[in-house]
C-alpha cells in the first residue's frame, strides 16, 4: 500500500500537556465516553483526569470546543498483598464509560487487581440554614437555638466530584488487560491473563467465571488471554483474543462457562515468513468490535486486521503497521518491545482505523480507499492549530528530505493508547505523559 | 560479550562469522562443527538471551505471564529444533564429556540422563523431546526447591571464559545501547552456557510459584 501525502487534513485543535514528567504522570489509558462530550485518561500514578468539552461558542464559530479539565481524582492507590508479600501498582490499566443514563457520569477504571465504579456529578449548590448546625458545620449549642429555619439551596461555584460507588476486588489473581462494559447495561466483564468473570455492576461481593483456562499443571501453560470485548449490541456475545493470535468469539446462552467458543478466528502461519518470533509478533495485543458490531479488529505487533464475524479462517483485511520492524525483531526482543502492548480503534463510521507505533508515530487506514497515512504526535510540530504533516519511514537506500530512517527511530517513544470520538474526527493520542488532541481541519 | 558504543558490521543470515574457529576450549570438535555456522551461533544466543529473560522474570514475584508465556514459548522451539538437527544432544554430551569439577557434574546430570542412560546401553542418543526435558527440569527442580535451596543465583564459571562470541555479537550489532537493560547483567556475570540457566528452570519454578499462590488464594477467598 502507497502511503498517501494528503490524505487528512489533521488540525492541532489543542495541546494538553504536562510539564513535569515523572514515571507517575505516564498515561496508561485513555477513552472517550460515549457521546464524546468527556474523555478520560488514567496514568502509572493511579490518577483519572476527565476532560469535557467545551460549549460550542457562536461568537466564534469557527472555534470548535476545546477539551478542558473538568475533574481529576485518584482512582487507586498503590496497595500491598500480604499474602504474597507483593506491592499492587496503582496504575489504572483500563478506563470504560458507562452509558449516561441520567446528570451523573459513571465509569469503570481497573488496576491490575480491582475494578472501581466512580461517579462523577457536578454540584451548583448548596443547602443553607440548617437549624442544629452552623454555616461551618459545628454544633450548635440547644440553648442557643430558639427559633425554627428552613434550610435553602443557595447557588455557588460549580463543583465536580468524584465518589466511588463500587469497589469489585478480589476476583483476580493474574493481572487485569482490559474490562468491557455490556449493551445490557447492567453486567461488565474483567479479563486477566488466564480468566474472565462476569460481574453485575450492583454486586461487589460476587462475579462468575466465564472463562478459564488456566490448565491444571502452570507447566503446561503456553497461552494467555489478551484482551476481551462484548460485542456491542449483543448482549451474550464476547470476544476474547490470545497470544497466539487467535480471537475467540463466545456465546454466554450456550453454558454458564464458556469454556467452548462458537467460532474460532485465526489466519493460518505463512511459512514463507517463519521465524523464532512468529509466535511472539502474532500475538494480539487488542480486540475490538466494530460500533456496528460486524467486523473485529485486532492488532499485532506489526499488523491491524479487520476480521468479519462471518469468516473465521482469514481476516478481511490486513493492514501494515511498521513493516519496516520485520528486519530489527532480534533487537526489539532483546529490548523487550516486541512485548509491547499497541491497542487499536475504530472511527465513528468504523471506516478508518487507527493505531499507534513508535517515535511517536501513530496510523490511520481508510478502509475503503485503502490510504494510510503516517502522523506524528510531538511538541515541536504541533502547535496549536497547526496541520499536521505526514511523515514517512525510509527502508534502506537513499534517505529523502522529511523522511526519518528505520535507524533513527526512537523506540522509547510509543503511542499506545489512543481513542477516536464516536462520532465526529476528533482523536486523542497518549504519548508517553503527554495527551494530544486532534481533530479534522475546520474550514 | 556485548560492548556499548561499538558498532559492528551486520553480517546477512548464513554468510560465515568471520572467526568460525572460536570456540569455547571445552566443547569437542563435534560440537564446534555443528556451531559453527552463524545460523547456530544466533540460534544459541537467542537461546541464551531468552533462558536470561527467563530468569529475570522468575526473580520478580509476579512477572508479566504473557510475556513469560511467549519467551518460555520461544525456548521451547529452540529446543525442539535443536533436538531434530541433533545440536541438543551434542551440547549435552559435549558437556558430559568436558573436564568438570564434580558438583558440575551434578548440576547437569538433568540434562544427560537420558543420553547416558543411552550410551551406557550401548545405543546411538535418542532424541530428547521437549516435554522430556521439561519433566527431567522439573523433577529436579521440585528436589531442589524441598530442600529449601534457592537455585537461583548460584551462577559460576564452568569453563574457562570463552574469547567473546562472533555470532552473538552479529546478531546484536544493530542493537541500541543506549536501552542494552540486559547489559549489566550480562556484563555482571561470568559468560553463560544455557546449561546453567536450565538447571534453575527459568519459568517453571516462577510459574510453579504462582501455581501454588493461586492455589492457596482460592482456598483462602472460598474459604
Amino acid at each position: 500500500m502507497e502511503e498517501e501525502s494528503d490524505t487528512r487534513k489533521i488540525n492541532n485543535s489543542f495541546l494538553r500537556d504536562h510539564n513535569y514528567a515523572t514515571e507517575a504522570d505516564i498515561i496508561s489509558t485513555v477513552e472517550f465516553n460515549s457521546t464524546g462530550e468527556l474523555l478520560a485518561t488514567g496514568d502509572k500514578g493511579g490518577r483519572v483526569v476527565v476532560f469535557q468539552r467545551e460549549q460550542e461558542s457562536k461568537t466564534q464559530p469557527h472555534r470548535r470546543g476545546e477539551y478542558n479539565v473538568y475533574s481529576t481524582f485518584q482512582s487507586h492507590e498503590p496497595e500491598f498483598d500480604y499474602l504474597k508479600s507483593l506491592e499492587i501498582e496503582e496504575k489504572i490499566n483500563k478506563i470504560k464509560w458507562l452509558p449516561q443514563q441520567n446528570a451523573a457520569y459513571f465509569l469503570l477504571s481497573t488496576n491490575d487487581k480491582t475494578v472501581k465504579l466512580w461517579k462523577i456529578s457536578e454540584r451548583d449548590k448548596r443547602p443553607e440554614g440548617y437549624n442544629l448546625k452552623d454555616e461551618d458545620g459545628r454544633i450548635r449549642d440547644p440553648s442557643t437555638i430558639t427559633s425554627l429555619r428552613v434550610p435553602v439551596l443557595q447557588p455557588m461555584d460549580l463543583m465536580v466530584e468524584a465518589t466511588a460507588r463500587r469497589v469489585f476486588s478480589n476476583a483476580h489473581t493474574y493481572h487485569i488487560n482490559s474490562i468491557s462494559v455490556n449493551s445490557d447495561l447492567q453486567t461488565y466483564i474483567s479479563t486477566d491473563d488466564l480468566r474472565v468473570n462476569l460481574w453485575n455492576l450492583e454486586i461487589t461481593d460476587r462475579s462468575f467465571n466465564i472463562v478459564d483456562i488456566k490448565p491444571a499443571n502452570m507447566e503446561e501453560l503456553t497461552e494467555v488471554i489478551t484482551s476481551a470485548e462484548f460485542h456491542p449490541q449483543h448482549c451474550h456475545t464476547f470476544a476474547y483474543s490470545s497470544s497466539k493470535g487467535s480471537i475467540r468469539l463466545c456465546d454466554m446462552r450456550q453454558a454458564a462457562l464458556c469454556d467452548r467458543h462458537s467460532k474460532y478466528f485465526e489466519e493460518p502461519e505463512d511459512p514463507s515468513t517463519r521465524s523464532f518470533f512468529s509466535e511472539i509478533i502474532s500475538s494480539i495485543s487488542d480486540v475490538k468490535f466494530s460500533h456496528n458490531g460486524r467486523y473485529l479488529m485486532t492488532r499485532d505487533y506489526l499488523t491491524v486486521k479487520v476480521w468479519d464475524l462471518q469468516m473465521e479462517n482469514k481476516p478481511l483485511e490486513t493492514y501494515q503497521v511498521h513493516d519496516y520492524l520485520r528486519g530489527k525483531l532480534c533487537s526489539l526482543y532483546e529490548n523487550d518491545c516486541i512485548f509491547d502492548k499497541f491497542e487499536c480503534v475504530w472511527n465513528g463510521s468504523d471506516s478508518v482505523i487507527m493505531t499507534g507505533s513508535y517515535n511517536n508515530f501513530f496510523r490511520m487506514f481508510d478502509r475503503n480507499t485503502k490510504r494510510d497515512v503516517t502522523l506524528e504526535a510531538s511538541r515541536e510540530n504541533s502547535k496549536p492549530r497547526a496541520i499536521l504533516k505526514p511523515r514517512k519511514v525510509c527502508v534502506g537506500g537513499k534517505r529523502r528530505k522529511d523522511e526519518i530512517s528505520v535507524d533513527s527511530l526512537d523506540f522509547s517513544k510509543k503511542i499506545l493508547h489512543t481513542t477516536w470520538h464516536p462520532q465526529e474526527n476528533i482523536i486523542a493520542v497518549a504519548a508517553t505523559n503527554n495527551l494530544y488532541i486532534f481533530q479534522d481541519k475546520v474550514n | 560479550m556485548f560492548l556499548k558504543g561499538i558498532k559492528r558490521k551486520f553480517s546477512e543470515p548464513g554468510e560465515e562469522p568471520v572467526s568460525s574457529g572460536e570456540q569455547a576450549p571445552a566443547t569437542s570438535p563435534a560440537a564446534s562443527r555443528t556451531l559453527s555456522s552463524s545460523y547456530s551461533l544466533q540460534r544459541q544466543s537467542l537461546l541464551d538471551m531468552s533462558l536470561i529473560k527467563l530468569q529475570l522474570c522468575h526473580m520478580l514475584v509476579e512477572p508479566n505471564l504473557c510475556r513469560s508465556v511467549l519467551i518460555a514459548n520461544t525456548v521451547r522451539q529452540i529446543q525442539e529444533e535443536m533436538t531434530q538437527d541433533g545440536t541438543w544432544q551434542m551440547m549435552t554430551q559435549a558437556l558430559a564429556a568436558a573436564q568438570c569439577p564434580a558438583d558440575r557434574l551434578v548440576a547437569t546430570e538433568v540434562l544427560c540422563r537420558q543420553t547416558d542412560a543411552a550410551t551406557q546401553a550401548g545405543q546411538s542418543p535418542k532424541p530428547m523431546s521437549s516435554a522430556s526435558y521439561l519433566e527431567a527440569d522439573e523433577d529436579h527442580l521440585s528436589a531442589d526447591s524441598r530442600t529449601g535451596e534457592k537455585v537461583f543465583g548460584t551462577f559460576e564459571i564452568k569453563h574457562p571464559v570463552p574469547p567473546p562470541d562472533p555470532g552473538l555479537e552479529e546478531l546484536f550489532s544493530d542493537v541500541d545501547p543506549s536501552y542494552y537493560d540486559l547489559d549489566t547483567v550480562l556484563t555482571g556475570t561470568p559468560k553463560m552456557g544455557p546449561y546453567d540457566l536450565l538447571e534453575s528452570g527459568g519459568l517453571q519454578s516462577c510459574l510453579m510459584d504462582l501455581n501454588e499462590l493461586d492455589h492457596i488464594i482460592e482456598i483462602l477467598v472460598k474459604s
